[in-house]
């Protein structure tokens, strides 16, 4: 207990430690001025715009960069969806998978696109080398850089005056690639095969095992038609329909394996392997969290040792928390940026200490069956452990990424209902690249909306008045991914279609589907991954979710900007709400919270909460 | 002013809000408030509900009692609206009827005259106006001189000079000529005066809806969106759990979610301002504009009228070397004698108390003659027994002093200096070649104008006053006054450059002005306030009128506009904040019976589902009328600091929004449980 | 369609730069500086791979100490990777628990009301988890020691011996790997010092 604290104490400080200057960082490579890397850098920057026609100088209104914003991903996703339609047919495929099928590519597309990385297959049964390489990773590349140039608009508004043009999305994205993702991408992956994560495009190894005896019941989980395998934890497991029964190994109560007398001896064992670090590397710094393996960081070649375990899970926070330092430099107000990290961090440390003492109260059922103190172990990995294990889950459902280091489907209800919590408000606790700063101005302009009217003035953010056009914006972007994720976890709940794909009955399963949909909508990409996410039905309404979850922050914020940038700005006085004050964080927090609470409280209640009582008086489905 | 406020709880206008709120049930006229509308739509259903239940059996009475609390929830949301427009139009109306009983008469193009009703006047008729004529419209006067008896608008009984020419011409329609005959121009249609702008302003129905306004409309519309997604989804989620959940619950609490406190209340709060704003005198032509007036950081003010009281006051002799001081008081005397200016009548004023004589003895001599002042002497004075004696500005009067042969002695310039260092205006007094001294008038500080001032930096408003006066007397008068800043020796038309120069700046500028050359610049002005007296010109340009022409009303226009957007935040942190309380009366409520674990949510103890679940709906219905009061008043607002008055505010309806409802429910509870209503 | 085609263009510079350079850039810095962990930490005898020193295997003789159990359709076979999914308050997944707790008592000779290290007896999340606890090697150390006919303290220093410990005393949880643990342990019974992979030494 006390070294999970010092451990949580030392990761955030190491974090903050981190975070502020690469804030600044990010401000002067956004607004254009040298850095230390440019010397390098910028020839290749001049290189490439001068190879895509772009016009570094060139000032695009809101509509004209949503606009480009918009084609880049409709290039990016047909591009995706059909290298995935024709892998067979391509090279780097050394285990010669064929195409994959229709519905799983179209949401993967989108998935991969939209920076939510949600995966309804397993990454070393289904993706060939080139699909993950040339597809994927381009997209967590491309992804990730999209979310932070479009955070910038909305940054550069506050300080511009009466301007219609927001800035050039080519340059912005192409900025956040070079400067940002790909020199901290290199390092990460460096520092990760050091750790163990595997970087080869060999194809997989075949090894004989220790022990030719076979399997046993003990190490054995007995496998029945109900309960496939292939279970995605970033991502719902894929289904087969009709899957064998595995072998008869079946369970048996009580007995006891007699010394070599085991089934089918098993003595190769396939160790699947690829180049993993290089994308493991931008998976967690982009928030996109999609794994090279089907486990995904739980896996040894993802996250071999705690100590990758630790500078992974620094990776995912990083950029997310530098962004409010970056918004604060940028408005030449650095305490601003303080303002919205210190409410992003108290959300995410109230959230972080109840997930930790609902993991950390064990499974009381477990504990009557002989397990100590029913330590929840299923699901995890012992180099990680209650504490590293739960700090994860925050930090991936806070920032909008997705990746996990245990299942949190198998996870504490209440543990659960914090993860959920963190995605259903929108990923707005750090949440994901830029993204989860857009998320959290529109809270802040919900908040400074209410406090402004209270203190009797027109509410203005930044000297910025906020209007009728910027609350319709902030409301959409707000209320359109909850909107979305409850109607479509509403429906799944009532056709036999929707539930048929659960995993585990009760309130468990509504957990899984409100998981599955608040991931979507969110952009994060986690999973209850008992979920069969891999039918048609979730494909396309996960789809269609993930783009409402995408497009209805993204477009408002960029509204916002192009208004924003056309106002005047109004000196502060006294009567004016200083926003850069901790009235304003706490206001903010607040907000954020009866929104989200009043929003998923039924919900919430249903699922995850009501499994917890039900649980503790010992009642099991 | 007393008699122009309605009462709060006539018994006149409770029946016609009362038949208001019925009427205001119909969908066409419910439509404007959409958060009423839903609830409207949803009490329908619950009725169809009930009525069925009546005739094939169900729930009846629980369904009937949740229906019944569900129209009343919109009622006394119409009832609000209905009172406030109610009580604006019951002011604005007493204005009215001086107005259509009046007869004007008019002049016909062969100039002689017609009588006709004052309501079929039009634009730009001439018409005359003699001793105890109401005045029938608004106009300019164009010929002539009268008293006017403004009581009937202003409230004020001291009739004052209204006249053609200058920056006293215009006459409101309902004021009454007391004596005098005037010909006045009329400057707008009946049904476009300001009456008429006031009484559409508290129209619910032509009531346009100001910036802010529609601003909060779009959150508690994505609120109710939210709220019914919300709920509708909960069907399913509970079906999965095998909880069936009746419609007419669902409904319940919905109604009890989405924001019907602010919704319901909402008109009224921004008609009650206008009520308001009609009770201080004042009348805004937009509703945009009052609350613009929230958002003012600089005032411009007139250092006249506004700051000081207008007049310089004669208050020391300073008299120059070798000459007695009684010479000098006798001379600026007998120079002021026929003045009949304030400075000139307070020189009479103090000089009499000074040679301590009293009553009228003094009197020049037949063959005295006066010299009046005239802009280009720049001097005025009096002629008797061959001595020129003349008061007048020290360098008009210098070149007097020496065309009369003789020169100003230092001393005298000295004492001019002296006089502008501390703010005042000298005046040289002078008998033929002789400069005898110096008359100190000064600038008199309005009663109360530092406090006002003082309060208005409390609101983060900078002020700033605008002077003609030399920098030296304007420095002066704005560090007696505590203004902030101040713009000495300005041209009228500089005004406008300045308010262009502060706007540019993100400043939002307001300004009070009378006089025609005022317009440009109260057209520019984000507030611009007319007043009532001043001219056509500059009424035209402003969008709000003073009937009492009193420039620190400029401070109760901005705390009103304050107000009214405080009252709208806090009713809204109020309304969204009573939620949490109603889904812990009405999800356990929902879920006990099927999973008693969830006992642990009832946290209020309510007795049973049926009575957890009218607790909430009545709570959330009576909160309504119970919050009109606040809602016509406007929440209490003092001068203080931004986060001073957010923390306040904060505090009371916040948190007080969170606690409040638990203490309600559980008490409806209670009696419902008492009287066994279900 | 000026934005299409730089939108074409984009992606592709973005896809040769990021989809190809890049993954290439990284392994070749891996193979030059990190050669043996690049390809999966594999532990050979011979030419025969053996396995990854870091990932699980399928331990079910009594002879060796067991690891976790595994969710993947072939135990540990690394083919493939994921939990079991199952909610903590699923019965069929506690009821399986109940059984294996059954099962290690049985197998390891402990009392029928002993408690039984949780890891031992709940699926990891890959599937493929190398390590185990402390306490679940302890409670083997009877039966391996045994089954192989040596003596239980001679058992018992070996597995204190792999156990790692946490970086910088907080960084992870204390911990055995199985497959190295079980290595040491062929290598004492057969009495061969058969050296381990390069490497590997004990950590």
């Amino acid at each position: 207990m006390a070294s999970n604290i010092l451990y949580f104490i030392v990761f955030l400080g190491i974090l903050v430690a981190l975070a502020v200057p690469l804030g600044s960082y990010m401000a002067s490579v956004f607004t254009g001025k040298r850095t230390f890397l440019s010397f390098i850098i910028r020839p290749l920057e001049s290189g490439f715009y001068w190879i895509c026609r772009v016009d570094e100088s060139e000032e695009m209104s809101w509509k004209q960069y949503s606009l480009a914003f918009l084609l880049f991903n409709a290039v990016g996703f047909m591009v995706l969806f059909l290298l995935q339609i024709v892998q067979g047919r391509l090279p780097l495929n050394p285990m010669g998978f064929g195409a994959v099928r229709w519905d799983t590519a179209l949401n993967t597309a989108i998935s991969f696109v939209t920076n939510t990385n949600w995966q309804a297959y397993g990454g070393e049964t289904t993706m060939s080398y080139f699909t993950q390489m040339a597809g994927l990773t381009v997209q967590n590349f491309v992804s990730a850089a999209v979310g932070i140039a479009v955070a910038l608009p909305l940054i550069r508004a506050f300080t511009s005056k009466l301007r219609n043009t927001i800035g050039n999305f080519w340059v912005d994205m192409t900025r956040s690639v070079l400067y940002v993702l790909l020199p901290l991408s290199i390092i990460l992956a460096v520092l990760l095969v050091s750790q163990g994560v595997v970087q080869t495009f060999n194809p997989y190894v075949k090894a004989q095992t220790l022990d030719s005896h076979g399997q046993t019941p003990v190490n054995r989980i007995a496998q029945s038609a109900e309960r496939p395998n292939e279970y995605s934890p970033h991502g719902g497991r894929e289904g087969k329909a009709g899957y064998p029964l595995a072998g008869g190994a079946l369970f048996a109560e009580g007995a006891t394996p007699i010394r070599g007398q085991a089934q089918a001896p098993v003595t190769e064992q396939v160790i699947a392997v690829g180049p993993a670090a290089s994308q493991i590397a931008i998976k967690q710094l982009g928030s996109n969290g999609g794994g090279f393996f089907n486990a995904n960081s739980a896996h040894p070649f993802e996250n071999p040792t705690p100590l990758s375990n630790f500078l992974e899970m620094l990776a995912i926070l990083l950029i997310p928390a530098a962004l409010p330092f970056t918004f604060g430099v940028m408005v030449n107000n650095r305490r601003q940026g303080w303002a919205i990290f210190a409410a992003m961090m108290i959300l995410f440390l109230v959230g972080l200490g109840a997930a930790f003492w609902a993991e950390w109260q064990g499974n009381p059922i477990l504990a009557q069956s002989g397990l100590g103190n029913g330590t929840n172990m299923e699901g995890k990995e012992i180099r990680f452990g209650i504490g590293s294990s739960v700090l994860w889950g925050q930090v991936t459902t806070a920032v909008a990424n997705g990746s996990v280091n245990a299942m949190h489907d198998s996870m504490m209800p209440l543990t659960g209902l914090v993860f959920m919590f963190n995605m259903a408000i929108g990923e707005v606790i750090f949440g994901g690249v830029g993204v989860g700063l857009i998320g959290m101005i529109m809270y802040a302009i919900l908040t400074i909306f209410l406090a402004g009217l209270m203190i009797g003035r027109t509410p203005e953010f930044l000297g910025k008045k906020l209007e009728a056009r910027e609350m319709i914006m902030a409301v959409i972007a707000v209320i359109a991914p909850a909107i979305a994720s409850l109607i479509f976890s509403g429906i799944a709940v009532a056709i036999p279609t929707g539930l048929s794909s659960l995993n585990n009955p009760g309130p468990h399963g509504l957990s899984e589907i409100l998981y599955a949909f608040f991931s979507y909508a969110g952009n994060n990409g986690s999973a209850f991954a008992g979920l069969n996410a891999n039918t048609v039905f979730y494909n396309l309404t996960g789809g269609f979710v993930m783009l409402v979850g995408r497009f209805l922050t993204i477009l408002p914020a960029l509204a916002i900007a192009g208004s924003l940038a056309m106002k005047k700005s109004v000196p502060s006085s006294s009567a004016t709400f200083p926003t850069a004050s901790p009235l304003f964080t706490v206001l903010l927090i607040g907000v954020v919270l009866i929104v989200g609470a009043l929003t998923f409280f039924p919900a919430l209640i249903l699922g995850p909460f009501l499994e917890h009582l039900l649980l503790c008086s010992g009642r099991t489905f | 002013m007393e008699k122009t406020t309605a009462k709060f709880w006539q018994s006149a206008l409770i029946k016609t809000s009362i038949k208001g709120s019925f009427l205001r049930l119909d969908p066409r006229l419910l439509w404007h408030n959409p958060v009423m509308f839903v609830v409207e739509m949803v009490s329908i259903i619950t009725t169809v509900i009930s009525v069925s239940n009546l005739i094939y059996g169900g729930p009846f009475l629980f369904n009937a009692h949740i229906t019944v609390w569900l129209w009343f929830t919109v009622l006394f949301a119409n009832f609000a609206e209905a009172l406030a427009e109610g009580r604006g139009k019951a002011q604005a109306e007493t204005l009215r009827r001086a107005q259509s009983e009046a007869y004007a008469k008019r002049l016909t193009p062969d100039g002689r005259t017609e009588t006709i009703p004052a309501l079929s006047l039009r634009k730009d008729d001439m018409i005359v106006v003699d001793d105890n004529d109401p005045i029938p419209g608004d106009g300019e006067i164009t010929e002539g001189v009268a008293l006017v008896d403004e009581s009937a608008v202003t409230g004020e009984s001291a009739p004052v000079i209204r006249e053609a020419k200058g920056d006293r011409t215009g006459v409101t329609g309902g004021t009454r000529v007391l004596s005098g005959h005037i010909v006045v121009r009329i400057t707008a249609n009946p049904g476009e005066t300001f009456l008429d702008h006031m009484i559409s302003m508290v129209e619910s129905a032509k009531r346009q809806k100001t910036p802010n306004e529609r601003a909060l409309e779009i959150l508690l519309v994505g609120l109710t969106v939210l709220f019914i997604v919300v709920v509708g989804t909960l069907a399913p989620f509970a079906a999965y759990a095998s909880v069936k959940i009746t419609l007419p619950v669902l409904i319940a609490l919905l109604v009890c979610l989405i924001p019907t406190t602010i919704g319901g209340l909402l008109p009224a709060i921004g008609i009650a301002g206008m009520d308001r704003l009609i009770q201080r005198n004042v009348i805004a032509l937009s509703g945009r504009a009052v609350e613009a007036a929230g958002d003012v950081n600089i005032v411009l003010l007139d250092k006249t009228g506004t700051i000081t009281l207008g007049n310089r006051m004669a208050t020391d002799f300073f008299a120059a070397s070798g000459v007695k001081d009684e010479e000098l008081i006798r001379a600026a005397l007998l120079a002021s004698l026929a003045d009949e200016t304030p400075e000139g009548r307070s020189i009479v004023a103090l000089a009499k108390s000074r040679l301590d004589i009293h009553g009228r003895d003094i009197k020049p001599s037949s063959e005295a003659r006066f010299v009046p002042f005239t802009p280009e002497l720049r001097m005025s004075g009096i002629s008797l027994d061959g001595r020129e004696i003349r008061k007048g500005a020290s360098d008009a009067v210098a070149k007097f002093v020496k065309e009369s042969g003789g020169i100003m002695h230092e001393s005298v310039s000295m004492a001019v200096d002296r006089v502008g260092r501390e703010g005042g205006t000298p005046l040289v007094v002078a008998d033929s070649g002789r400069a005898l001294g110096v008359v100190y008038l000064k600038d008199v500080l309005k009663e109360g104008i530092k406090e006002r001032l003082n309060q208005l930096r409390l609101l983060g408003i900078r002020s700033i006053m605008i002077t003609g006066d030399n920098p030296l007397t304007a420095a002066a008068i704005a560090a007696e006054a505590g203004i902030d800043d101040f713009v000495a020796q300005a041209r009228p038309e500089e005004k406008l450059k300045l308010i262009r120069k502060y706007q540019a700046e993100g400043n939002l500028v307001a300004m009070i002005g009378d006089g025609t050359n005022d317009a440009p610049a109260l057209a520019q002005a984000d507030v611009a306030v007319a007043m009532n007296a001043g001219t056509q010109a500059s009424r035209e340009a402003a969008n709000m009128v003073d009937l009492d022409s009193n420039p620190t009303k400029l401070l109760d226009i901005v705390e009103i506009g304050k107000q009214i957007l405080m009252t709208r935040g806090a009713l809204t942190t109020f309304s969204v904040a009573n939620d949490v309380a109603k889904y812990f009366a009405i999800i356990p409520a929902i879920f006990v019976p099927f999973f008693p674990v969830l006992g642990i949510l009832n946290i209020m103890r309510l007795a049973t589902p049926q009575s957890a679940i009218l607790s909430a709906i009545i709570f959330n219905a009576i909160i309504i009328p119970l919050l009109i009061p606040l809602s016509l008043k406007g929440i209490k607002y003092r001068p203080m600091t931004a986060m001073a008055l957010l923390g306040r505010n904060l505090v009371i309806y916040g948190i007080g929004g969170l606690i409040l409802p638990f203490i309600g429910i559980k008490l409806i509870d209670l009696a419902i449980v008492f009287f066994r209503f279900s | 369609m000026k934005e299409l085609v730089r939108s074409l263009l984009v992606l592709i510079a973005m896809s040769l730069l990021t989809g190809a350079l890049y993954p290439l850039v990284v392994t070749g810095l891996a193979k030059a500086g990190f050669p043996r962990q690049a390809q999966g930490s594999l532990l050979m005898t011979g030419d025969t791979i053996i396995g990854s020193a870091i990932v699980g295997q399928n331990f079910s003789s009594l002879r060796y100490f067991r690891g976790r159990p595994s969710a993947i359709e072939k135990s540990y076979d690394a083919g493939n990777s994921g939990g079991s999914n199952f909610g903590p308050s699923n019965a069929k997944f506690l009821e399986e628990v109940g059984g294996r707790v059954e099962t290690v008592r049985k197998d390891n000779g402990l009392e029928r009301t002993a408690s039984v290290p949780a890891d031992l007896v709940l699926a990891s999340a890959s599937g493929l988890d190398p390590h185990i606890s402390v306490e679940a090697a302890t409670i083997q150390v009877k039966r391996v020691a045994k089954a192989r006919g040596v003596p239980e303290p001679d058992v018992q220093v070996l597995v204190e011996r792999f156990i790692e410990m946490p970086l910088f005393g907080f960084l992870g949880e204390k911990r055995i790997n199985v497959l190295r643990l079980n290595l040491a342990l062929d290598n004492i019974a057969s009495q061969v010092n058969q050296s381990l992979t390069k490497g590997d030494e004990k950590r």
